[in-house]
């Protein structure tokens, strides 16, 4: 047998803990975490089309189909969808204050971030309530199935996107990102502005036609 | 010695693989003998559908034998012990372009040539009597029967004169039956293999369905769409009746409603 | 935290460095074995939970076989576990909770967690010379996220009532509307919420396939440089990616409509008979959303798992095809062809779902464009078996094990392929449509073509993974009754669909029209038997070569490709070398070299770099 082939001997090939390891990188010139959160969000992209799509094809096959300002508050909402946008702004903020290396700038807009996030949600569990309490649950009709299907999915990644940018909060506050690696920051924004354009489209589709 | 075993697993390998395209041929060739294959057909449309069938066998199974063939072949000849090395190429464009073309060429005119029939069987409805909007009867599914009912003189289907039954279909031979086609409950699907017909039952949905059977006799109409624990006895008949039996049983069926009033 | 060192996940790295670091750490046996980062850990841990899945699904197959065959009458072994009420005799609500049973455990826990999850974890970094996969942690994760949906699919059969019964294609309202099956209440909610960890799972386990195949190869590994069977995982990855959350979405809605009475796929004035609290009463009238459409749901499960199916073949092909090329001792024919096709498989995948609703109301018109689109499918197909058929003019072939269960597949591929072709053809598809044709079609592209891929790359893979060899002579008894068995239980199939059988009945004896299939069915199951058992012959030889067969050398079939650099089995990190590859994977035979294979690291002017 040549030696290139030869049998795993314990005696010669080194420990299998003693290996050194050999880590590549084959580009292209983008994070590993940055490329992972773009497929994520490919994946979230399609989970929302799915509800969306159906969503459009039940309300174009219905015969009929409520006007949402006749059900819900829009005005509210409409205020509400406005500080969700404020809230990518300050994110954009932090996230030029980490990489200027300003902790406190950070921790301040990430904070205000959290912050308009969680008052997002706030308003629209009290706009569940109120339903709830008229009687208005999935079950009344198709309107209300989708309705609380598409805002209530968008309502636990906003959740899940406070959650996320609290831990991050918590590093910062602790200085793990310093100005040459923010990419926490960054992953963590990403999906903040994926979660806010989502619902631009929801509350024009759902609210507003 | 070593030679002639390894003579002899080839040869078996062989033969185990040349009997897929052999026994597979054979099996298709005596299906109709064994009653494995088609019913016999007694609508319209099916002798169509028969001939497609037909044609894209053929085509397919000239494809299975020439390749399981080549293949057998292939293992046969270069599994011999063999010190010298394997032939080195990594491919041939031309090659790649035939047959990436002929297949792509039998492949669209395969999808071409079934356009016409479906068109005529699924798409449109026949000239005839009955239409969408008038149809012969209305068939529905529910768990785990199929009914159906056959309008009043003035086409109505809802109105004490209409007539209802379970399980059994009556349609006059001949004729291009036209019937609407619903479910109750969940989803059915209606099958008629002598008819070469099957259709879903969709709740909320009023499929138009069409059907001329040209001999008379007794088909089983069976549920092709699960619908639940029941769906396997979810078996119905078809009569076709010569169209004055029909008339008669037709008759028969109003009588019996006067004179009783209702019906089941 | 040692396993940090390995994956740097988050570095920029300028493309082409390489970093070595070294890993002094011993782990407990926990962090070794039951909670490892390690990418080769895991893959053996999703191939030991896939092959119990496995024998589970295969039993399941066995209690409907006999059901099929001899209807109504107590059956051995199983039927006292399965129904322990009647004294072991199916009962016709159980029987179609067995086959939904069986064809989730197939489709979710078996074919594509073996496919994906054990080879796509342990070849992928391999393979490309990284060494782990891109997110370790994440990956561990995906493996422990698939355990609550074990856990769920575990209980619906358990449920109060009995399991989910509407097919593992779950259509509504047979699904969603509690009084269409009474047997399955809970059943239906936690298969519902098992599909939903399972898609979780292989989400997190897609985005790392992608990830390290994109960034982590070794240098030199260009993407035309790299085996089949990592262009087969990475493709159908970017299946999984890309169809699966729509699913994931539908299932949702089917919750939905379960649990709180939503109409996502309830049309209105649906009656069921035996509906509570009043008979006859609509679902409209006790509190029912309504206004959906049972359409689509089908619309949207098809859009997944249409592209499913290629997952559940992209993979094996790749595999069969290194297999192939490595045992025929002759480079890959056509390899450009073979990745292209892969890839328009993948993009053409999302655009037939149709073709499984000719028959469902769609708008027939609508049907033409999906026939038009599977039968392009079909050619794809066609360009991978002719290339395979062309690798093997001309070579030289080692007929052991791995071989000839990688034949098998072609050979049953090519069947279950050109059956495609029936069925797309949307007339005829009228009289298929929903009978044991199509059983015959799907299981010939699955078990026969997948699993024998499957057999075959765990003899071919196996020294590698165990560090010893398997036994050749059990392998190949395996084989022979595996294929014989196999087309026993499969080929007859096509007869049966073709006098009419259809699928999911409990006695289809009932039926005039059936009556005299019953023989047949008889010796399709008596082959179902046979095959179950001649895996006896697998069992013994895959545990007892673990432990008895001979010490595996690195590289015991003389292959090419990069997995075969390393240790059997490698250790922690994979490489005990620095990597740099100069060529495709499929060098074999090279005219002017002594040795018939150049490996991928060595530098040789005889071949071309392409
Ligand atoms: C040559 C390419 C192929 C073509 C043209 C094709 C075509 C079709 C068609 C038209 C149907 C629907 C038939 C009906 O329900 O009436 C079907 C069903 C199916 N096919 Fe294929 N197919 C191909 C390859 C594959 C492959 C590679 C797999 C899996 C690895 C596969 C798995 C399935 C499954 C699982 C079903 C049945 C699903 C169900 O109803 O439960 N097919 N195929
Ligand atoms: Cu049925
Ligand atoms: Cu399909």
């Amino acid at each position: 047998m040549s030696e290139s082939i030869a049998a795993y001997d314990p005696k010669v090939d080194a420990p299998a803990h003693l290996h050194p390891v050999y880590d590549y990188d084959s580009g292209p010139p983008v994070e590993r975490g940055k490329f992972a959160i773009w497929l994520f969000l490919a994946t979230e992209i399609m989970f929302f089309s799915g509800l969306i799509g159906a969503y459009i094809v039940l309300r174009s096959g219905a015969s009929t189909w409520p006007n949402p300002a006749d059900r819900l508050a829009v005005d509210l909402t409409a205020v509400n969808t406005f500080i969700l946008i404020c809230s990518s702004y300050t994110m954009v903020l932090s996230l030029f204050a980490a990489e200027k290396g300003d902790k406190g700038g950070t921790l301040k807009w990430l904070g205000l971030t959290i912050l308009i996030g969680s008052a997002f949600v706030s308003v629209q569990v009290y706009e569940y309530i109120e339903l709830i309490h008229h009687g208005n649950i999935p079950s009344k009709d198709i309107f209300w199935s989708t309705f609380y299907v598409m805002t209530g999915f968008h309502g636990t990644h906003v959740v899940i996107g406070v959650i996320w940018l609290a831990t991050v909060w918590v590093r910062v506050l602790k200085g793990k990102y310093p100005p040459q690696n923010y990419l926490g920051i960054e992953l963590a924004g990403l999906y903040w502005h994926f979660v806010d354009l989502v619902w631009v489209l929801l509350f024009t589709i759902v609210y507003l036609f | 010695m070593s030679q002639l075993k390894h003579f002899l697993f080839r040869i078996t390998v062989a033969v185990l693989f040349v009997l897929v395209p052999i026994l597979g041929v054979y099996t298709f060739v005596k299906a109709p003998e064994w009653r494995l294959w088609f019913p016999e057909n007694v609508s319209s449309y099916g002798d169509e559908i028969d001939g497609l069938f037909h044609t894209i066998t053929w085509m397919v199974g000239i494809t299975f034998v020439g390749t399981e063939g080549v293949l057998v072949y292939l293992i046969l000849r270069f599994s011999k012990k063999d010190a010298s090395k394997a032939n080195y190429t990594h491919g041939s464009h031309v090659l790649e372009l035939i047959w990436t073309a002929i297949p792509a060429l039998l492949l669209v005119f395969v999808a071409f040539s079934q356009m016409s029939v479906w068109s005529k069987i699924k798409i449109n409805l026949p000239d005839g009597e009955y239409t969408a909007e008038n149809p012969f009867m209305e068939v529905y599914g529910s768990q785990f029967d199929w009914r159906v009912r056959y309008p009043d003189a003035d086409k109505n289907f809802s109105g004490a004169d209409v007539i209802e039954s379970a399980f059994d279909i009556y349609v006059p031979v001949d004729t291009k039956i036209v019937f609407r086609l619903k479910s109750r409950d969940v989803l059915h699907s209606f099958f008629v293999p002598k008819f070469r017909l099957k259709q879903d039952a969709v709740p909320g949905m009023n499929i138009p369905v069409w059907f001329e059977a040209e001999e008379t006799g007794t088909y089983d109409l069976i549920c092709a769409e699960l619908c639940g624990w029941g769906h396997y006895k979810m078996a119905g008949k078809v009569h076709v009746l010569a169209q004055d039996e029909f008339d008669a049983w037709l008759e028969g069926r109003r009588e019996a409603l006067y004179s009783n009033g209702s019906e089941d | 935290m040692s396993n940090a060192a390995i994956a740097r996940p988050l570095g920029l790295d300028p493309a082409g460095t390489v970093h070595v670091t070294h890993d002094h750490h011993e782990l407990g046996f926990l962090r070794k074995y039951i909670f490892s980062v390690d990418h080769k850990v895991i893959g053996i841990q999703f191939l030991f939970t896939g092959l119990i899945m496995l024998l589970f699904g295969g039993l399941m197959a066995m209690a409907v076989r006999w059901q099929l065959a001899w209807p109504w009458t107590q059956m051995p072994i199983l039927g006292k576990v399965l129904f322990p009420e009647t004294g072991g005799v199916a009962t016709p609500e159980g029987y179609t909770m067995l086959f939904t049973m069986h064809g989730t455990l197939m489709v979710f826990f078996v074919i594509i967690p073996l496919l994906t999850g054990t080879f796509g974890n342990y070849l992928i970094p391999l393979m490309i010379g990284a060494p782990d996969m891109a997110f370790p942690r994440l990956n561990m994760m995906g493996y422990w996220f698939w355990w609550p949906g074990i856990v769920c699919i575990l209980l619906s059969f358990g449920a109060q009532g009995g399991g989910p019964a509407a097919g593992w294609t779950a259509y509504p309202p047979l699904s969603t509307i509690e009084a269409a099956a009474p047997g399955s209440n809970w059943g239906q909610n936690w298969w519902l919420l098992s599909l939903t960890f399972v898609g979780v799972s292989s989400m997190m386990g897609a985005v790392n396939y992608v990830t390290t195949i994109v960034k982590m190869r070794a240098p030199g590994m260009g993407f035309f440089r790299m085996p089949l069977s990592i262009w087969g995982l990475m493709i159908a990855a970017l299946l999984q990616l890309f169809a699966l959350p729509v699913l994931t979405a539908a299932s949702f809605m089917q919750l939905f409509d379960r649990v709180f009475d939503a109409g996502f796929f309830t049309p209105p004035d649906i009656i069921i008979n035996n509906f509570s609290p009043e008979a006859g009463a609509t679902v409209d009238s006790v509190g029912n959303a309504t206004g959906g459409h049972p359409l689509l749901w089908q619309h949207l499960f098809w859009f997944y798992s249409h592209p499913a199916v290629y997952i559940m073949v992209l993979p094996a092909m790749g595999f069969a095809s290194d297999i192939i090329s490595v045992h025929a001792r002759k480079p890959i024919f056509g390899y450009k062809p073979m990745a292209y096709s892969m890839a328009a498989i993948a993009g053409l995948g999302f655009i037939v779902w149709g073709h499984h609703m000719f028959m469902s109301g769609m708008n027939p018109s609508v049907g033409l464009v999906f026939m038009t689109a599977t039968m392009m499918i079909a050619l794809p197909s066609a360009i991978k078996v002719f290339n395979w058929l062309g690798t093997l003019w001309g070579s030289r072939i080692r007929l052991n094990s791995a071989m000839l269960f990688a034949l098998a597949f072609v050979a049953m591929f090519i069947i279950g392929g050109l059956s495609g072709i029936w069925m797309a053809s949307t007339p005829p598809d009228i009289y298929i449509h929903d009978t044991y044709i199509i059983v015959a079609h799907f299981h010939y592209v699955v078990f026969a073509g997948s699993v024998m891929a499957i057999f075959g790359s765990l003899y071919h893979w196996f020294p590698k993974m165990f560090g010893r060899m398997m036994n050749e002579t059990l392998g190949k008894i395996h084989f022979f009754g595996t294929f014989i068995f196999t087309n026993g239980v499969f080929y007859m199939m096509h007869q049966l669909g073709l006098a009419g059988l259809m699928r999911r009945t409990a006695d289809p004896y009932a039926y005039e029209t059936y009556a005299h299939l019953q023989p047949m069915n008889q010796f399709i199951s008596i082959c179902a038997f046979c095959l179950l058992g001649w895996q006896i012959f697998f069992v013994v030889n895959f545990f007892g070569s673990m432990i008895w067969g001979k010490r595996a050398p690195r590289n015991p079939w003389k292959a090419t490709s990069l997995e075969w650099e390393t240790p059997s089995p490698p250790g922690h990190g994979n490489f005990d070398k620095e990597l740099a590859v100069y060529h495709g994977p499929y060098e074999y035979g090279v005219p002017g070299v002594e040795a018939d294979f150049v490996p991928q690291t060595q530098k040789c002017e005889h071949v071309s770099a392409h």
